[in-house]
C-alpha cells in the first residue's frame, strides 16, 4: 500500500505503534512475542528501542543487549559519524532493530537521547519499505524525550501494556494523559490496553472498566505462562521457542487484533479519586475505610 | 590619587598610575600564588614548539576557542531576513541576551529578538506555557508579520515539541489560527550557526510551500547563508542580477534590517523578503545558494520541489564571480553584460598590477566553511598561499573539497585544510608553521598578539572594527575589497618594517 507522507512524498503506508507501560510490566517480552507474530504473519518491521536499558531486541536478537545509537555516537565522537547499518541490525524473521541507549542510572538525560536516536534514524532513512515501526518506551511518560515516540509524524497508535495491579493502572492512567496532551496537534490515538496478567482479583474486568473509562478497549488479555520465562532464559520469544504452545497462540491473537484494530480513540484520563473508587468498586479496596490507611497487618 | 571629577584619565591609562600597578602586584603576590617569571617565560617557549604542536594535535576532551557559534545565532539571523518577521527563540533569556549583543556588536545596529524566558519550573513542567504566553505578548506588543521559533538547549533537553506547542498556542488563541509561525529545532549542542540557519530557512519555505502547487518559472533564488558581510554581498549580489536582467529572489535578506538609516524613526524590521515573494519563489527555475554547508537542507529541499539546485562556496574573486554569472547566465539563458565583464577585466588587472607583492605570501586563513573556501580561491588566484585553511565547524566533505581545490594549483602542494580544529590548533600552528598574514574574525587578534602573525578581519564576528560588513566580499567588487584589505596590510607590514632611521629607512618607500 502507498500513500502521501507529510512532505507529499509518495511512501509505503506504514504503521507506527509504541507500547508504553509502567517499569517493569512486561512491555518488551509483550513488544517483542506480538511483534514476532506479526512478522510471521509476512510484515517487514522494525524495532526502535527507546529504553536506556536497551532491552527490546535481546529475544529477536538472541543477544545480551545490541550497540545502541547513543553508546556507538559516545565511541565515534557524535551522531553524525555514525552509519545506519552500524545500529541497525536484522534479528528473526529479518525483523530489524535498534536501540537509541542512553546513559547510566543518574547521570545525563535519557530523553534527549530517544530525540537524538528517532532524528538519526529519520534523517538516514531507515523507515523506508516499512510496514510497521514499533517503538518500546521505557516506564513512565516523564519527560518530552519520552514523548519523542509520538510527536508528529511519529507512533499513531500506543498501545498500554498494564495488568491488575493499583501502579500499573495508576502508570496506564498516566500515560493516556501523556497521550491526550499530543492527541489534538499530532494525531495520536490509543489503541488500547494490553492486560499482561498477574493473576490479581478480577483482572480481566478491573482492565476492561478501566479501558472503558478511558474510552477505548483492552484488545487482549495475556495469562501468565511459565513458558515465556523458559523462553527469555534463552533470549528468544516464545513464538520460536515453542511455536505450538498456548501462549504463542495468545500472542498470535493480539497480533491479529493489532492489525485489525479500528479502535483508535482520544482516551478520557481519570483522577486519582476515580482510580481509587474502581478499586473499591471491584471489591479490591474497601469503601471509606480509612482506618485501614497506615495500618499494618494485625 | 592620579584622577578626579576635573580630570578624568581613560582606564587604558589610568590602570598605569602608580598606585594601581603596587595594588595589582600586591594582589598577584599575597592571593594568586604566583610561580617565577622565569617558570611562565619557560612554558610559554614550550608552547612554541613542534612537541607542544603534537600533543595539541592529539588532545581528544577539550575545545579551545572554537571558531563556531550555536544553531539559535543562525537561527535569528535567517529569520530577520524575512519582512516583518520577529526571531522567537524558546528557551531562557541569557541565550537570547547574547544573539542579540552578537549582532549588536558586529553590525552596530539594535537587534530585536524575543525569548520565552523559560526558568527553572518551566525546565521541570516543560515550557508549553511560557511558549503560549510569549507568542502572545510578542503577537500583541511588536505587531510583527511573522514569528518564527527556534530552541536552545535547554528546550532541546527536555523535548519540547514545538509543533504541538504552536498548535496549542493556536488553539487558546495567543495567536490567530492563520498567523504564520513557521518553527525549527535547533539544538545547540548539535552543528553549529550555520546549521541553524539551514533549518530555518528550509523551515520558513516549507511553511509557504508545503501543499501549493508549483507552476515552473524562469525567476532564480538567492540563499547567501550565514554571512558576517550580509549588508554589502546581498546589495552587490542584487546588483550584478539587476544588471543581468534576471528576476530573482534573496530568500533571507537582511542587508537593511541590519543597516538602519539614522533619520530619527526607529525601525524593528527593516525590508527582507516578503511573505508573498517566499510564496511565489516556489515557482522560481533554480535556488542557487552561495553557502553549499550553510544551505544542505534548503537545497535539497528546494529540489525535491522541483527546482535546479546550484550551490557555490562563498565565490570570492575571479573564478569563484565567474562560476556564480555563468550559472546565471546559463540558467536564464541571459547574456553577462558587457559592464559585468569589464568589471571582471579591472579586478584581473589590479590583481596583475600587484602581483609582486602578493605571489609566495603565506597565509592561515580560518571562518565558516565556505567562507574559507572562497578566500582560499581566491588566494591561490592572486598567487599566494592559503597554507592553513581551518574551519572548527567544517566535515570530512567540507575537507576534501579545499584539499581538491588545493590540487588544482601548484602552491597547493604546500597547503593543509584543517577540518573540526579550533584557534588554540591554529595557534601553534602559526608557531610551528608560521605565516605572513592571517585571515579571521575579531578573535585572531589574539593570535596576532601571541604570534605575532599579522591579522586581516573578515568573517563574523567583528566587533573591534567598524562598518566593514558594509562592503561586500563576493563578487568582481568584493574581490577588489578584498585585495585591498589584503594589499594594506602587506604595505602596512612593509612600512613597519622598514621605519627605523638611518637603519632601515632605505626600504621605507614612498613608492609601492
Amino acid at each position: 500500500m502507498t500513500g502521501v507522507d507529510c512532505n507529499g512524498k509518495e511512501r509505503d503506508l506504514m504503521r507506527q505503534i509504541a507500547f508504553y507501560g509502567k517499569g517493569g510490566i512486561g512491555k518488551s517480552t509483550t513488544q517483542q512475542n506480538t511483534i514476532a507474530c506479526l512478522a510471521e504473519m509476512g510484515k517487514r518491521i522494525m524495532i526502535v528501542g527507546c529504553d536506556p536499558k536497551a532491552d527490546s531486541t535481546r529475544l529477536i536478537l538472541h543477544s545480551k543487549c545490541q550497540d545502541t545509537v547513543l553508546s556507538l555516537a559516545a565511541e565515534a565522537g557524535s551522531v553524525e559519524d555514525l552509519e545506519l547499518e552500524d545500529v541497525l541490525l536484522k534479528g528473526w524473521k529479518d525483523i530489524k532493530c535498534v536501540e537509541s541507549g542512553g546513559p547510566e542510572p543518574g547521570v545525563g538525560c535519557a530523553g534527549r537521547g530517544v530525540i537524538t536516536s528517532i532524528n538519526f534514524l529519520e534523517e538516514n532513512g531507515a523507515y523506508e519499505g516499512l510496514d510497521y515501526v514499533a517503538y518500546d518506551v521505557l516506564g513512565d511518560v516523564v519527560c518530552g524525550g519520552f514523548a519523542m515516540p509520538i510527536r508528529e509524524n511519529k507512533a499513531q497508535e500506543i498501545y498500554i501494556v498494564t495488568s491488575g495491579e493499583m501502579m500499573a493502572m495508576y502508570a496506564a492512567n498516566n500515560i493516556a494523559k501523556g497521550i491526550l496532551k499530543y492527541a489534538h496537534s499530532g494525531g495520536v490515538r490509543l489503541g488500547g490496553l494490553i492486560c499482561n496478567s498477574r493473576n490479581t482479583d478480577c483482572e480481566a474486568e478491573l482492565i476492561q472498566e478501566l479501558a472503558r473509562r478511558l474510552n477505548t478497549q483492552m484488545i487482549h488479555y495475556i495469562p501468565r505462562d511459565n513458558v515465556v520465562q523458559h523462553a527469555e532464559l534463552r533470549r528468544m520469544t516464545v513464538l520460536e521457542y515453542d511455536p505450538n504452545c498456548a501462549q504463542a497462540a495468545e500472542y498470535r491473537a493480539l497480533a491479529e487484533k493489532i492489525e485489525a484494530n479500528t479502535m483508535k480513540t482520544i482516551p478520557t484520563p481519570i483522577t486519582m479519586d476515580e482510580l481509587e473508587e474502581l478499586l473499591i468498586d471491584f471489591g479490591i479496596m474497601e469503601v471509606g475505610d480509612e482506618s485501614i490507611v497506615g495500618q499494618a497487618k494485625a | 590619587m592620579p584622577q578626579n571629577a576635573d580630570k578624568v584619565l581613560d582606564h587604558s591609562e589610568l590602570f598605569r598610575e602608580p598606585e594601581y600597578l603596587e595594588m595589582f602586584e600586591s594582589k598577584r603576590e599575597r592571593f594568586e600564588n604566583p610561580c617565577g617569571s622565569d617558570e611562565i617565560e619557560k612554558i610559554r617557549e614550550w608552547t612554541k614548539t613542534p612537541e607542544y604542536k603534537d600533543l595539541n594535535f592529539a588532545r581528544e576532551a577539550l575545545t579551545v576557542n572554537p571558531a563556531k557559534a550555536c544553531q539559535p545565532l543562525g537561527a535569528v539571523f535567517a529569520t530577520v531576513g524575512f519582512d516583518g518577521a520577529l526571531p522567537f527563540v524558546h528557551g531562557s533569556q541569557g541565550c537570547v541576551a547574547y544573539y542579540r549583543s552578537h549582532f549588536s556588536r558586529h553590525f552596530k545596529e539594535p537587534s530585536s529578538c524575543v525569548s520565552s524566558s523559560m526558568t527553572e519550573d518551566a525546565a521541570v513542567f516543560g515550557g508549553l506555557g511560557n511558549l503560549v504566553e510569549g507568542l502572545a505578548n510578542a503577537y500583541s506588543l511588536y505587531k510583527p508579520k511573522l514569528v518564527h521559533v527556534s530552541t536552545t538547549c535547554m528546550a532541546e533537553v527536555i523535548g519540547d515539541d514545538l509543533n504541538s506547542f504552536i498548535k496549542t498556542a493556536k488553539e487558546k488563541g495567543s495567536i490567530p489560527p492563520e498567523f504564520d509561525v513557521p518553527f525549527a529545532h535547533t539544538p545547540a549542542f548539535v552543528g553549529s550557526h550555520v546549521t541553524g540557519y539551514d533549518a530555518t530557512v528550509h523551515s520558513v519555505l516549507k511553511h509557504f510551500w508545503e501543499g501549493a502547487e508549483r507552476t515552473a518559472g524562469d525567476a532564480v533564488n538567492i540563499v547567501l547563508g550565514f554571512d558576517g558581510n550580509i549588508v554589502g554581498n546581498a546589495r552587490e549580489v542584487k546588483r550584478m542580477l539587476d544588471c543581468m536582467e534576471v528576476a530573482h529572489t534573496i530568500l533571507s535578506d537582511s542587508s537593511d534590517v541590519w543597516d538602519t538609516p539614522t533619520d530619527g524613526t526607529f525601525r524593528m524590521y527593516d525590508g527582507g523578503t516578503t511573505i508573498d515573494q517566499v510564496k511565489a519563489a516556489l515557482n522560481a527555475k533554480a535556488t542557487v545558494a552561495f553557502q553549499e554547508y550553510s544551505t544542505e537542507k534548503t537545497l535539497a529541499y528546494a529540489a525535491e520541489k522541483g527546482q535546479e539546485r546550484v550551490a557555490l562556496n562563498q565565490p570570492i574573486g575571479v573564478s569563484g564571480t565567474d562560476r556564480f554569472l555563468m550559472e546565471i547566465a546559463r540558467l536564464t539563458g541571459k547574456e553577462i553584460p558587457e559592464s559585468l565583464t569589464r568589471e571582471r577585466g579591472r579586478l584581473v588587472d589590479a590583481m596583475a598590477d600587484s602581483m609582486a607583492y602578493l605571489h609566495g605570501k603565506k597565509f592561515a586563513l580560518y571562518g565558516d566553511p565556505d567562507l574559507c573556501l572562497g578566500l582560499a580561491e581566491f588566494l591561490l588566484e592572486i598567487g599566494a598561499e592559503p597554507t592553513h585553511v581551518l574551519a572548527t565547524n567544517g566535515g570530512k566533505k567540507w575537507e576534501k573539497k579545499v584539499q581538491a581545490l588545493f590540487n588544482t594549483y601548484p602552491q597547493g602542494a604546500a597547503c593543509k585544510v584543517h577540518a573540526g580544529r579550533d584557534l588554540w590548533h591554529m595557534r601553534s600552528l602559526l608557531f610551528t608553521e608560521p605565516v605572513d598574514f592571517l585571515i579571521g574574525n575579531t578573535y585572531g587578534k589574539y593570535l596576532e598578539r601571541d604570534t605575532g602573525t599579522p591579522l586581516i578581519r573578515m568573517g563574523f564576528p567583528i566587533f573591534d572594527r567598524h562598518h566593514h560588513h558594509r562592503q561586500p566580499l563576493t563578487g568582481y567588487q568584493g574581490g577588489l575589497n578584498v585585495l585591498t584589505k589584503i594589499l594594506d596590510k602587506i604595505f602596512d607590514e612593509a612600512d613597519k618594517a622598514s621605519n627605523v632611521p638611518a637603519k632601515t629607512d632605505y626600504s621605507f618607500d614612498i613608492i609601492r
